[in-house]
C-alpha cells in the first residue's frame, strides 16, 4: 500500500541541533501509523539519502522515538551553520522533501 | 528536599526578549514559583554573534522582559536566574545585560544583590588546553589547531550545575551567568534543595523554550514547572494553550540529535525508561529520566573568528530567457569580475544565491528546476578584507550583471529589477563558527569566576 508521510503524520519539522548537524523530526499522527513505519524501516538510509542527495556517512542516525511517536533523521550539515555559502541559518527548512515522501508500507 | 513539597519554577520565555503576555506571568506568580528563571541565549542565529560581541535580541525587549521579572522577584524574595546573558554569554554579552539591569535598578529604585558568572576563556589558557590533548573535536565538528585558536576572537565555555550551585550558597536575588547549558539556570536551584537531578535537568530542558512544549506552541510566553520527588510536570499559564504528552515528549526530542541520551556538562540524561501521562487536560507528568554522571568531565567550547566583511545586492529576474540563462550569466559575471580586479584585488569570495532555485536548500536540494519558475529572487554577495573592498566587488558584478549580454537577449535595457535604492547593503563583518569542542576539566567551577555585586541604591 502506497501512502504520503504527509497523511500519516502531524509534524515534519527541521532545526539545527548545534551548528555542525541538521535534524529533522517525523511525528506521526497516531500509534498504528508510527507502528507500521518503524516495522517496514520505511524511513531509512537509502530512503534519507535518496531525498537529500547525501552519502550514508553524512546519515548521523535514524531513531524511533516512542513518547513522541516520532522518528528523528539527523544529518551532518554540508555547511556549518553561518559559514560563507550557508542558506539556512537556524536549518528550520531543510524539512521540505520529506513533505513530498511516499511510503511503500 | 523541604517535606515533600514540590518545587515550583516560572519560565518567563522561551528567550529572554521574545517578550511574554502579563496575564501568564501574573498567573505564574500566583503559583508562588521558587525560582523565576529565563534561559537568553542559543548558537542558532549563527556565529556573528558571538564574535561580534553582540546580541541577536533587542535593548528594549531584553529591558522589558527583565524589568517585569526583577521587580517580581525582588518584591516576592524569590531569585531569578538568567543564562547565557546577551544570547552568547561572552564577556561583553555579560556586560550588555549587567547594564541593563542596572538600568533598571536605578529607574525602580530597587536595591539588590547580584552573582555575575563569567563564561569567556582567555585564548592562552585554551592554547595551552590544547597542547595537553584536552581539546577534542565535538563530531562532526573539524579537529582545531593552535592557529585556529589564535584567529578566533572570542571562545566561550558552556558551564554546567558546578558555578549556580556555588552563586546559590550565597542567596543572590539576581544570578547574571554567560554561557550556560539552557536547562541549568531551571535545574540548578531544585538540585541544591535536594531535588532529583535527572529529572530538574530535563524539566529545565523543557522549560527553557517556555511555551513552546505546549500546544498551539508559543516562544514568547510563559510556562510553569513543577518537580516532586521523582516527577515533575509542566503546566501552561496562558489558558489557550495545553500541554499534552505528545507536546511535551515532542519538546524532548527538539533540537537534539538523540531523544534517548541528551548530553550536557558533567553527564548525560538516559530517556529509555521515560513516561509521559496526561494529568489534566492542559498539564502533562514526566517520570523516569535519569542522569548518568560521565566519566570525565567536560565542558563545551564554542568560539567564532572573523573572515572579513560582507556587502549584498538584491535583485529580481523576470525575463524568462535570462532566466533560463542564470547559469551561464553567473559564470560570465564572476568571470568578468575576476578580470576587472585581477592583479588589483583577488582575495575576496563572490556569490549568488538564487531564491526561486536551490536557495534555501543549496546543495541538499532534490529538485534543482527552473522550468517552472516564471521569476528569481538574485543575491549577489561579496565578502573581502575590508568594507570598502566587499563594496567595490558587489558593485562591479551588480553592475556586470545588470547590462550582461546573454545569448537570445531581447531585454537590452537591464536584466535585474531592484527593490531598493541604495541596491547595495553594508553586512559588515562575518564570522565563522570556529571552535565547538569539548574541553576535559577536572575542575569545571574554576573556568567560571563569579563576582559578587550589590546593584542599584538611592535614587
Amino acid at each position: 500500500m502506497k501512502v504520503k508521510l504527509t497523511d500519516i503524520t502531524d509534524i515534519i519539522r527541521s532545526k539545527n541541533s548545534g551548528p555542525y548537524e541538521l535534524t529533522m523530526d517525523l511525528m506521526f499522527s497516531n500509534f498504528d501509523w508510527y507502528k507500521k513505519v518503524c516495522a517496514a524501516k520505511a524511513i531509512n538510509e537509502k530512503v534519507v539519502c535518496g531525498l537529500y542527495k547525501i552519502k550514508r556517512e553524512d546519515i548521523i542516525n535514524i531513531i524511533e522515538f516512542d513518547p513522541a511517536k516520532a522518528i528523528k533523521v539527523t544529518i551532518k550539515r554540508p555547511i556549518c551553520s553561518g559559514d560563507p555559502g550557508e542558506t539556512d541559518v537556524y536549518g528550520a527548512q531543510q524539512h521540505a522533501p520529506f513533505l513530498d515522501l511516499e511510503l511503500d508500507l | 528536599m523541604a517535606s515533600g513539597e514540590e518545587f515550583r519554577v516560572l519560565s518567563a520565555t522561551a528567550i529572554l526578549g521574545y517578550g511574554f503576555p502579563l496575564a501568564s506571568f501574573e498567573a505564574g506568580m500566583a503559583r508562588k514559583p521558587h525560582l523565576i528563571a529565563v534561559d537568553a541565549g542559543s548558537t542558532d542565529p549563527g556565529p556573528y554573534y558571538l564574535g561580534a560581541g553582540i546580541s541577536f535580541t533587542d535593548r528594549d525587549a531584553v529591558k522589558r522582559d527583565l524589568e517585569i521579572m526583577i521587580k517580581a522577584g525582588i518584591a516576592n524574595s524569590i531569585p531569578v536566574v538568567i543564562g547565557t546573558a546577551g544570547g552568547s554569554g561572552g564577556e561583553p554579552h555579560l556586560t550588555w545585560c549587567r547594564e541593563i539591569i542596572e538600568e533598571i535598578a536605578r529607574e525602580q529604585s530597587l536595591r539588590f544583590t547580584m552573582a555575575l558568572i563569567h563564561a569567556e576563556l582567555d585564548k592562552g589558557f585554551i592554547k595551552e588546553e590544547f597542547k595537553q590533548g584536552r581539546v577534542q573535536p565535538l563530531d562532526p565538528a573539524p579537529p582545531l589547531t593552535l592557529a585556529e585558536i589564535d584567529t578566533t576572537t572570542r571562545i566561550v565555555a558552556q558551564m554546567g550545575l558546578e558555578p549556580f550551585l556555588a552563586a546559590l550558597e550565597q542567596k543572590p536575588d539576581v544570578i547574571l551567568a554567560g554561557r550556560t547549558y539552557d536547562p541549568i539556570c531551571f535545574a540548578a536551584l531544585p538540585i541544591l534543595r535536594g531535588y532529583d537531578r535527572g529529572l530538574s535537568i530535563h524539566l529545565g530542558k523543557i522549560l527553557e523554550c517556555a511555551s513552546i512544549c505546549a500546544t498551539p506552541g508559543s516562544g514568547s510566553d510563559c510556562m510553569f514547572g513543577y518537580i516532586g520527588e521523582d516527577y515533575f510536570r509542566v503546566e501552561p499559564l496562558n489558558p489557550i494553550r495545553k500541554c499534552t504528552t505528545l507536546s511535551v515528549a515532542a519538546h524532548t526530542l527538539y533540537e537534539k540529535t538523540n531523544p534517548y541520551i541528551l548530553p550536557g556538562p558533567g553527564g548525560y540524561l538516559d530517556l529509555h525508561d521515560c513516561h509521559f501521562d496526561q494529568e489534566t487536560d492542559s498539564i502533562v507528568r514526566v517520570s523516569g529520566t535519569r542522569f548518568v554522571p560521565g566519566e570525565v568531565n567536560t565542558v563545551k567550547l564554542e568560539g567564532a573568528k572573523p573572515i572579513g566583511f560582507r556587502t549584498v545586492s538584491i535583485a529580481g529576474a523576470r525575463d524568462p530567457v535570462m532566466i533560463s540563462k542564470i547559469d551561464a550569466i553567473m559564470r560570465g559575471v564572476e568571470e568578468r569580475v575576476a578580470d576587472n580586479f585581477s592583479g588589483k584585488l583577488e582575495k575576496y569570495q563572490l556569490r549568488f544565491n538564487i531564491y526561486g532555485r536551490d536557495g534555501v536548500m543549496g546543495n541538499l536540494e532534490p529538485k534543482p528546476d527552473t522550468s517552472l519558475v516564471h521569476e528569481l529572487g538574485i543575491i549577489i554577495e561579496a565578502i573581502a578584507e575590508t568594507q570598502k573592498q566587499a563594496d567595490t566587488i558587489c558593485a562591479f558584478a551588480r553592475s556586470t550583471m545588470l547590462h550582461y549580454g546573454y545569448d537570445g537577449r531581447r531585454s537590452t535595457a537591464g536584466n535585474l529589477a531592484f527593490p531598493y535604492s541604495p541596491s547595495d547593503f553594508h553586512a559588515g563583518e562575518v564570522y565563522m563558527f570556529s571552535i565547538y569542542h569539548l574541553l576535559q576539566s577536572s575542575d569545571p567551577a574554576s573556568l567560571f569566576p563569579i563576582e559578587y555585586l550589590t546593584i542599584g541604591g538611592v535614587k
